[in-house]
This record gives structure tokens, C-alpha cells and sequence, in this order.
């Protein structure tokens, strides 16, 4: 054990489309995306650095809260995040926040990040499946001028108000220790999430934005109001705030498809290119053929 | 200060070399430049690193902004990213080509949101075109086409930056092709001080484990991949003795390396490694365009998938439908057989 103080992190969250499981039902037949073949989840490598932030409190103490910045149904996660381990969770939706490219989003992260104020870590996945870009973590250090350990894989210290910890590359592994607050970028290696928890799960049930209140209580008639559930919620802790643009001051101009440099020019549905090609049956007289053929051609042998 | 508009070009090296992915970025930014007029300016940061700058200009560099300090030995994050911002906003180049290495997207990102300019990840080509901004009723003229696989990889998108400067993309390693070097090629070499804060040093490396790549995907003959469709650790040892049988490496789809099969080393495609070798074995691998992009320009492609409609038959050149499991056997048995009559018959 070290003598540090109690570690508040901040986990940065998104829900991504489960593009890892794309199957040939997830492309219609004129090469579009059947979005509906596709369930919505938590980013794989977020859940990673949700464990490591869950376990570094389980070590030095502190909190752990989770923000993402999606849709209104982006709640999904952040209930999760409260059955995985999570203090406490924040949803950051707007209209105006839509259409955010990197660099805007980023800057969301970052107003809101200063609005909650005092942390001492802030813990994002290395990259988010559905553009794999591993921008947003360095680009949300950046803004709030915070130093980055991207492709963390393990916490090996906290002490002094420094991490030490190690870094995944593909050229082997970097052991650095950096002053706090900064920015970690987690990758999938670094541990196995917990599942959530059945005790977390049942107190959690009913954890919810306001805007969720109606289809809660269809399900949950005893509420006869909204402001008799939000009563109930508040009093188990389980209202997950919801922040706007305005709550963070976020000015327009900055966020949303307006604050994003880049723009889409144009989308190409992909058009395979058709090749010369033969069908081969899996047979062991037709795979002895393509073989000659291929020792012919001098592609093998 | 010139007048002259620019594109620049990270370099990383690494062992007192040059990495390939900058020599290749520095190879397109030159076609590039070429359509433009612009310059080419490699940016090296380093310590006794000035024969790597010749090394750059030999590739297509026509100037090379070269921060040399003992602070910036190794790569790290603030300090390299100190130097970027500090010239980008001397100079401002037009465009920034940053190598989608480990260090590249750790060092991209931190520079374009300094810079508050646009980033577009692990492009797949780039090219040099107009943009027409319906909001300001305004046409941008030559700015650089920023392609790569969007939404699952169902599709292709260009991007733009119309307004922020620089134009910044990564491209990954083997995506460009590699310049041949010209020793005619002359070029300035420009010092420049670091300008450090004190904050850049917040952050110290305590010890570096450095693990010599024993994957050589992109130089290898012969790739052998298996992908969804291998299920087993002793399927994907059939791939490992077919690719020993033909002189070659395993590669691997995204599926198969999350699925704990293989490391991630080998995963071929648009985040991983991109390949051209004269024969490609993908068993099991349905083809998402991720996975295409990093190697549909191999001389044959076998593709062997129990879906007919998967994707990877439309760029393969034999197509063979059915269990990679079963299939994969029968390929060994025919190499092993061969062999064996071509023993026989000498």
C-alpha cells in the first residue's frame, strides 16, 4: 500500500453500435448499413478503463464517475457503468452536440470534465470500435491542458501525486511516471471487466434521466407522477443528471457539426472491385488443381 | 520566413533509422506537392539525428525543420507535440502527414487540438480536389481529400478541412508506397530551438522494454489468415503449418485477434498491418472493408468462407466455399503431395 491520498477519476464513455459483430444481415442489398442488426453497447476498451478506475478507488479510495456524450438513449451505458462499479455517471445530450467530430467532441468532454471540477485521472478506452480514430483522449488532454499516457495497460503506482504506469506498444513496453492530473488512454489488455454486479444491479434498477421518467413508470405504475419518481430516485441517489450545453457553457459555435473541422465530402458505398476469378469446390481433386495452377503461375513452389 | 505554402511530414525514427511510414508519407506529400507547387518539409525532432534529415530529402523532402535536444532523444508526447505546435503556428503549413504509428496517434491528435484543426485517422489514400461549402455559399480550392472506410466499413468517406489549418491526416504503415531514394536530391536542412515549457516535462519514462518485431507481415511472400471462421487455437494451427509449408506468415482478421486466437500484431487490415504479398490465404474471414483495404492489392487472393455471399469472394481470384477447417487440410495435402512426387521425380 502507498500512503497517497484518496484518487478521484473521471471514465469518459461512448455507446457505439457493436460493429464487431457485423454479420451479412448488418448490409442491405443496395450496400447500405441495416442499423437494426446492430445493438448498441458499451465501447469495449471504456469498459477497460472503467475497471482500471474502479480498482484504482478499490485501492487508494476516491471516486469514479463516467460521463458520455451521446443521445438521450446513451443512458444505457451509465447504467451499466453504476452495476459495473461506477460512484456516479453523467449524460452529456444536446442537439446541438450532434454531428461532433473529434476535436468537438473533445471539447464537450472538456467543459464538462471542468464543471465537475476536482479529479485527479481522467480514464478513457484507447479507441471507440465504431471509428477506431484514438483521438478524443489525447484531443480532450489537450484542452484541459493535461499530460497523456495513451496505451496504458497497468496502474504500478500512485504516490506523491505522480502514476507510474505501463504503456502497450508495439514495439515492446514503456514504464513512465507522470504528475496528476492526466489523461489515460486504457487498452482492451490491461484487465478483464468485472460484470455487472446482481446486488448493483437490482439497488441500480431504476436509475434514469429525466427523460426517461414516462417509460419508467409505465413499467412501475406505483409512481403516479414524474415528481413522485424523481423523489424516489433522488432519495436512492439513482436521477442520473443529464447536462446540456448550456450546463457545461459550451458555446455553439464550438460544438456539434458547427465546432468540427473536418467534413464529410462525399460517401462512397463501396463498389468491390470484381476480379478474374473461379469457384473452386472444396474438394481435394479441385484444391490439387489450384495448386498446379498456382505452382504454374509461380505463385508457389 | 518563406512565403511558400507547405506540406509536412512527421518523422519518426527509431535505432538511429527513419521509420518507413515517414519515408512513404514523405514520398506522397512530394506527389502531392507536385500537383500544388507546394514544398515538402520533413519535421524531425531528435538528438544527433542530422544524417536522417539527408535521408529524408533523399525521399522527396525539399526542407527539413530539424529540433535537435537532448529532451528529445526519444519520443514523448509534450515535448515533440511543443515543437510541432510552436512551428505549425510560425509557419503554417497547409498540410500535416503523421504516421499512424503508436507515437503518431499519440502525437496527431495533441498537435490538431492545439492547432484547432481538423484530424482524420488511418486514411487510406489521399488526394487533392474542391469542396463546395453549402453554409457559406464558398468553393475550396484544392484541398486535400481525406479517404478512409467509414460506418462499420460499409462505405468510403472523403473528408475535408475546409477552414482549419493544417490539413491533418495519419496514414498507416505500407498504405503508401515506398520512394525510391534519390542521392541527387538536394534539400535545406533548418535548425529550430525548442521553445519548452516546464510543463512539458510532467511526464518521465522510467524504463523502455523494447520487444524486436518478429512480425514482418509486410515483407512476407506468403500471408495465411484466418479470421471469424477459425474457432479453435488447433484451426489456427493448420493456418501456421499451410503458411510454414509455403515460406509465410500468419496474419489475422480483427475477429480472430479478439477472439484471443492470435496477438494483435498480426492483424492485417486498415488498423493493423497493410500487405501486398504475391499470395493471400484468407480462411475464414468474411471481408469487411477494414480488412480488404489492407490487403486487396495482393497478386492472388484465396478466399475460403462457408458464406457464399461473404464479401471476400468478390476480391478474390479462387473462391472456395466451404469449412477453412477441412478446406485448409486439403491445401497442405496438395503442397505436401507435390513435393513429394517432385522428390520422387529427381
Amino acid at each position: 500500500m502507498t500512503d497517497s491520498r484518496p484518487i478521484d477519476s473521471v471514465v469518459l464513455a461512448k455507446q457505439v453500435p457493436d460493429t464487431h459483430n457485423i454479420t451479412g444481415d448488418a448490409m442491405t442489398k443496395d450496400g447500405t448499413m441495416n442499423r437494426n442488426a446492430l445493438s448498441a453497447i458499451f465501447n469495449p476498451e471504456d469498459l477497460n478503463a472503467l475497471e482500471m478506475a474502479v480498482q484504482i478507488r478499490e485501492r487508494h479510495g476516491g471516486t469514479v464517475t463516467v460521463i458520455t456524450m451521446g443521445p438521450p438513449k446513451a443512458a444505457g451505458i451509465l447504467r451499466e457503468a453504476l452495476w459495473r462499479g461506477a460512484d456516479r455517471v453523467i449524460l452529456l445530450t444536446d442537439r446541438r452536440f450532434a454531428g461532433a467530430d473529434t476535436l468537438a467532441t473533445s471539447l464537450v468532454l472538456q467543459k464538462a470534465i471542468e464543471k465537475i471540477g476536482r479529479y485527479d485521472l481522467v480514464l478513457a478506452g484507447r479507441q471507440a470500435i465504431d471509428g477506431d480514430t484514438a483521438q478524443v483522449g489525447p484531443q480532450t488532454a489537450e484542452k484541459l491542458g493535461i499530460p497523456q499516457i495513451t496505451y496504458a495497460e497497468a496502474v504500478l503506482e500512485i504516490a506523491d501525486g505522480r502514476i507510474t504506469a505501463q504503456r502497450a506498444l508495439d514495439s515492446g513496453t514503456e514504464i513512465v511516471r507522470c504528475e496528476m492530473p492526466c489523461l489515460l488512454t486504457v487498452v482492451g489488455s490491461a484487465n478483464t471487466p468485472r460484470p455487472p454486479s446482481v446486488r448493483r444491479q437490482i439497488a441500480g434498477k431504476l436509475a434514469a434521466t429525466p427523460g426517461e421518467y414516462a417509460a419508467l413508470r409505465a413499467k412501475w405504475p406505483e409512481f403516479e407522477t414524474d415528481a413522485a419518481l424523481e423523489a424516489h430516485l433522488d432519495a436512492h441517489g439513482l436521477r442520473i443528471p443529464v447536462w446540456t450545453a448550456d450546463d457545461i457553457g459550451a458555446s455553439a459555435e464550438a460544438i456539434g457539426l458547427a465546432g468540427s473541422p473536418t467534413q464529410v465530402h462525399k460517401i462512397n458505398f463501396v463498389v468491390l472491385e470484381s476480379t478474374e476469378s473461379k469457384t473452386v469446390p472444396p474438394t481435394p481433386e479441385a484444391i490439387a488443381a489450384m495448386v498446379a495452377e498456382l505452382v504454374h503461375e509461380y505463385i508457389v513452389g | 520566413m518563406t512565403e511558400q505554402q507547405s506540406i509536412w511530414v512527421f518523422i519518426e525514427h527509431t535505432d538511429g533509422q527513419v521509420a518507413d511510414v515517414s519515408l512513404e508519407l514523405t514520398g506522397k506529400a512530394r506527389d502531392l506537392a507536385g500537383q500544388l507547387g507546394y514544398e515538402v518539409v520533413g519535421l524531425l525532432c531528435g538528438h544527433g539525428v542530422e544524417e536522417m534529415a539527408r535521408d529524408v530529402i533523399r525521399h522527396g523532402a525539399d526542407r527539413v525543420l530539424l529540433a535537435d535536444h537532448p529532451e528529445l532523444a526519444y519520443y514523448r508526447t509534450l515535448p515533440y507535440a511543443r515543437v510541432a505546435i510552436t512551428e505549425a503556428r510560425r509557419r503554417r503549413p497547409e498540410i500535416f502527414l503523421v504516421g499512424g504509428t503508436p507515437n503518431g496517434r499519440d502525437f496527431a491528435p495533441r498537435v490538431a487540438s492545439a492547432l484547432r484543426c481538423g484530424l482524420t485517422a488511418d486514411c487510406t489514400d489521399l488526394q487533392i480536389g474542391d469542396y463546395y461549402l453549402r453554409r457559406q455559399d464558398a468553393t475550396f480550392r484544392n484541398l486535400l481529400y481525406q479517404i478512409r472506410p467509414a460506418f462499420g466499413g460499409n462505405l468510403v468517406a472523403t473528408i475535408v478541412n475546409p477552414t482549419t489549418r493544417p490539413q491533418m491526416a495519419t496514414v498507416r504503415e505500407g498504405v503508401m508506397r515506398m520512394p525510391a531514394a534519390d542521392a541527387s536530391r538536394t534539400g535545406v536542412v533548418e535548425a529550430v530551438t525548442p521553445e519548452f515549457e516546464p510543463g512539458d516535462f510532467a511526464l518521465e519514462v522510467l524504463s523502455r522494454q523494447v520487444r524486436h518485431a518478429t512480425v514482418k507481415l509486410k515483407d512476407a511472400p506468403v500471408i495465411v489468415s484466418g479470421g471469424a471462421g477459425i474457432t479453435s487455437a488447433e484451426e489456427f494451427a493448420l493456418l501456421r503449418d499451410l503458411a510454414n509449408l509455403l515460406g509465410g506468415e500468419v496474419g489475422a482478421s480483427r475477429a480472430a485477434v479478439d477472439a484471443g486466437l492470435i496477438g494483435r500484431e498480426f492483424q492485417v487490415g486498415q488498423t493493423g498491418t497493410t500487405v501486398r504479398p504475391r499470395l493471400y490465404i484468407a480462411a475464414g474471414i468474411s471481408g469487411a472493408i477494414q480488412h480488404r483495404a489492407g490487403m486487396d492489392q495482393s497478386s492472388k487472393i484465396i478466399a475460403i468462407n462457408t458464406d457464399p455471399n461473404a464479401p471476400m469472394f468478390q476480391v478474390a481470384h479462387y473462391r472456395i466455399v466451404g469449412d477453412a477447417a477441412e478446406v485448409v487440410p486439403m491445401i497442405i495435402e496438395a503442397l505436401r503431395e507435390r513435393s513429394m512426387d517432385q522428390r520422387a521425380a529427381e
